[in-house]
């Protein structure tokens, strides 16, 4: 709640701030400027890419602040860590008081220390001093402090105030730098306090995920190095498509070229096409197992229906007058399928292939969660598992990167070998 | 006999749900080796529907037409044609294009470079011949279709509004050109047109159609085209006789129109 407060609070402070500068910046000869009207103008709204950059480094800063990185200069308030101590009041079976202190040690979570050392004042009177050590975001063991005092196991003898304000079994009391609960039975608790910081198995610090990033690709995870959990993502994804591409375009072709076909493969097309690939998991398991042929299989429908309809979109999409011309310059009808159709149908496969391309990877990672031996998807399941939430999110953040360039890849493509798309 | 001969043909279309519309009845005409004719006619009067029975793309539910003595039955090279737009190959560049025709014959490639190198030096494209052809411009694609479909060398050139989509400047341009083509190669052209002008201009013969049914109305043979080979179109446009026609054009297609329009509130 807090984070999602100061990230809107980051936009507008953002916004107002660069709106100001431009003002100050920007010569009135610039073309734009010269538009009144803006709001509405569609042309006038680009994506503002200075708007982009501090979008993403506010994720980053707001990450390593709520982590505690060594990347970013501030903090939120971490999980208190130090010696820090408590007193309490006890009071024995002949309703005399006296005071002793409790010394806690609260070091880091994956830090081993030693109890602290109880100074040599804390042995007047009959009540004791005690130590406890505690991890960051832990609560200590139960201590019954009254164990090693004069008289602290007779009847009657009992703990009644931490920090001079009263305190009864189940009952708390805010120190300092934490809390002290009591047991039911009268054993005191310290519970340090936590701020406002992640504790790293819920989001680890940006350099953390960094620093797995580089060991797994350097020594792999359950010794299956990155590259080839990658790899064989990337694998079953392009295999998938290539035999969904080789069946589906040729199948579209037909759909748009001959009634029969049409009619035939209409109902199951229109039928395939709103059926989520992640919903024939369980089916495709049934039928070709859970390993390679299963995930291929899957990967093949999840593309096939979508190639299907986009190789028919790009046949019954060409402009009749096309068809006519070339007949009436001498085109056989094999001619006119090569040199016309296919042609015409290519920025429709193209798009079609975008789209099936990023439902493909979406559809391995899924299929790698459910079940595999290696892939990205595998990898991120299994470091859950272990809850090494730094492999988790570092797979995260992999899958989304590759995704990307994928269709960065495929729109490349599409811009050298159909230049003429959305230009006729 | 030589020529394009247009036989009593009548079209009926069935439309889905029993209805039926007679899209042309006995329509008859008879042109030269060499003749231009432009037809007019408010739209919905069958003009494309002609268009497509010369071009083999529809067949007549009845009559015949003849080109050089012999029956049309499907598209042919002999009968190129020229759209308004969005029928060029935009996956080929200008060159590509012109030599389509030459390609399907399989005419060596030096020969057709040859032909597509004339023509589109006479069209006016001779530097964009390696260019995109959604680079260019409305008006030089409509010179670049002309070109594709001269270099198959057809006998009969048939044009549907070819230069309907072009702003007024353009378009009277390429009004030049297409005469300056039909006089250098002599061919027979049925140029179909919404412009009464570009009907008068561009016509040897001018027939205005009606519809319901789609039928011949009327028929001229016109000096202006002629004239127009050799001399400044615009001063064509300024004889008293070429404003006299215009007029009983306007007028007559106009009366069409009403009654169009009246017998849509009828049938309401
Ligand atoms: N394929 C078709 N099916 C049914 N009706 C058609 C078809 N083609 C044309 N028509 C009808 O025939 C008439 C003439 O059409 P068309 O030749 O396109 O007219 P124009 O080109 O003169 O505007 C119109 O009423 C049109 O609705
Ligand atoms: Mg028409």
């Amino acid at each position: 709640m807090t984070i999602l407060i100061i990230y809107i609070l980051i936009f507008f402070v953002a916004m107002i701030i660069y709106s100001q500068i431009k003002r100050f910046t920007t010569s009135t000869k610039d073309f734009t400027s010269l538009k009144t009207v803006t709001f509405g103008d569609e042309s006038a709204v680009t994506a503002n890419r200075t708007a982009s950059i501090i979008s993403v480094l506010s994720i980053f800063f707001l990450w390593g602040a709520f982590t505690g990185s060594s990347l970013t200069p501030i903090h939120a308030p971490g999980p208190y860590v130090g010696d820090t101590s408590f007193t309490y009041t006890a009071e024995n079976a002949d309703k005399q008081t006296d005071t002793a202190t409790v010394h806690i040690r609260v070091h880091k979570l994956n830090d081993t220390v030693e109890k602290p050392e109880i100074p040599a004042s804390g042995n007047d009177g009959f009540a004791k001093d005690d130590v406890m050590k505690v991890a960051a975001w832990r609560t200590s063991n139960p201590t019954k402090v009254q164990n090693n005092d004069d008289g602290g196991k007779v009847d009657g003898y009992r703990v009644t105030m931490i920090d001079g304000q009263a305190i009864s079994p189940n009952g708390f009391v805010d120190v300092s730098d934490g809390q002290v609960r009591m047991t039911r039975k009268g054993s005191l608790v310290f519970e340090p306090g936590k701020g406002w910081q992640m504790e790293p198995i819920w989001l680890p610090a940006p350099e953390d995920v960094w620093g797995r990033l580089i060991e797994i690709a350097d020594v792999g995870y359950q010794n299956v190095t990155l590259s080839e959990n990658l790899g064989w993502s990337l694998y079953r994804v392009i295999l998938g498509f290539i035999l969904g591409s080789l069946v589906g375009i040729p199948l579209g072709y037909a759909m748009g070229l001959s009634s029969w076909f049409r009619g035939w493969f209409d109902p199951i097309v229109e039928f395939m096409r709103p059926v989520p690939p992640l919903a024939l998991i369980p089916l495709v398991i049934i039928w070709f197992g859970i390993w390679e042929t299963g995930k291929i299989s899957l990967l093949f429908l999840a593309a096939l229906w979508i190639m299907t309809i986009a190789a028919r979109a790009g046949v019954s999409g060409v402009n009749i007058s096309k068809v006519h011309a070339a007949y009436s310059l001498g085109a056989s009808k094999t001619q006119l399928l090569t040199k016309i159709i296919v042609p015409n149908s290519l920025p429709e496969i193209f798009t079609g292939a975008r789209v099936a391309m990023g439902v493909c990877w979406g559809t391995v990672v899924a299929a790698e969660l459910v079940a595999a031996e290696k892939g990205a998807g595998k990898m991120i399941i299994a470091a859950s598992k272990f809850q090494n939430t730094d492999i988790v999110i570092m797979g995260i953040i992999l899958i989304g990167v590759i995704g990307y360039s994928i269709d960065i890849l495929m729109r490349m493509a599409e811009n050298w070998l159909v230049p003429w798309k959305g230009k006729s | 006999m030589s020529g394009l001969e247009i036989d009593n043909i009548s079209m009926r279309f069935e439309l889905p749900g029993g209805d039926a519309v007679q899209a042309l009845e006995n329509v008859s005409l008879q042109l030269k080796q060499g003749e231009l004719m432009s037809v007019l006619g408010p739209s919905g009067c069958g003009k494309t529907t002609l268009l497509n029975i010369l071009a083999g793309f529809l067949a007549p539910t009845d009559g015949v037409v003849r080109l050089n003595g012999h029956n049309v039955t499907g598209p042919h090279p002999e009968r190129g044609m020229v759209f308004q737009k969005g029928a060029l190959f935009e996956w080929m560049n200008v060159r590509s294009n012109v030599a389509f025709g030459p390609a399907m014959k399989g005419m060596p490639k030096k020969e057709t470079d040859e032909i597509v190198d004339h023509l589109l030096n006479t069209v006016g494209l001779g530097d964009f011949k390696e260019k995109a052809v959604y680079e260019l411009s409305g008006g030089m694609q409509q010179r670049v279709a002309l070109a594709r479909c001269l270099a198959n060398e057809p006998d009969v050139i048939l044009m549907d509004e070819p230069l309907g989509a072009l702003d007024a400047l353009t378009r009277e341009k390429m009004q030049g050109l297409v005469l300056k083509l039909w006089k250098e190669t002599g061919k027979t052209i049925v140029l179909i047109t919404h412009s009464v002008e570009e009907a008068l201009l561009l016509g040897e013969r001018l027939v205005v159609m009606a519809p319901r049914p789609g039928r011949i109305h009327k028929e001229y043979n016109l000096p202006f085209a002629k004239e127009g080979v050799d001399a400044d179109l615009r001063e064509v446009k300024k004889h008293p006789e070429f404003n006299d026609r215009r007029e009983e054009i306007l007028t007559m297609i106009w009366d069409m129109e009403e009654e169009i329009m009246g017998h849509q509130e009828e049938s309401k």
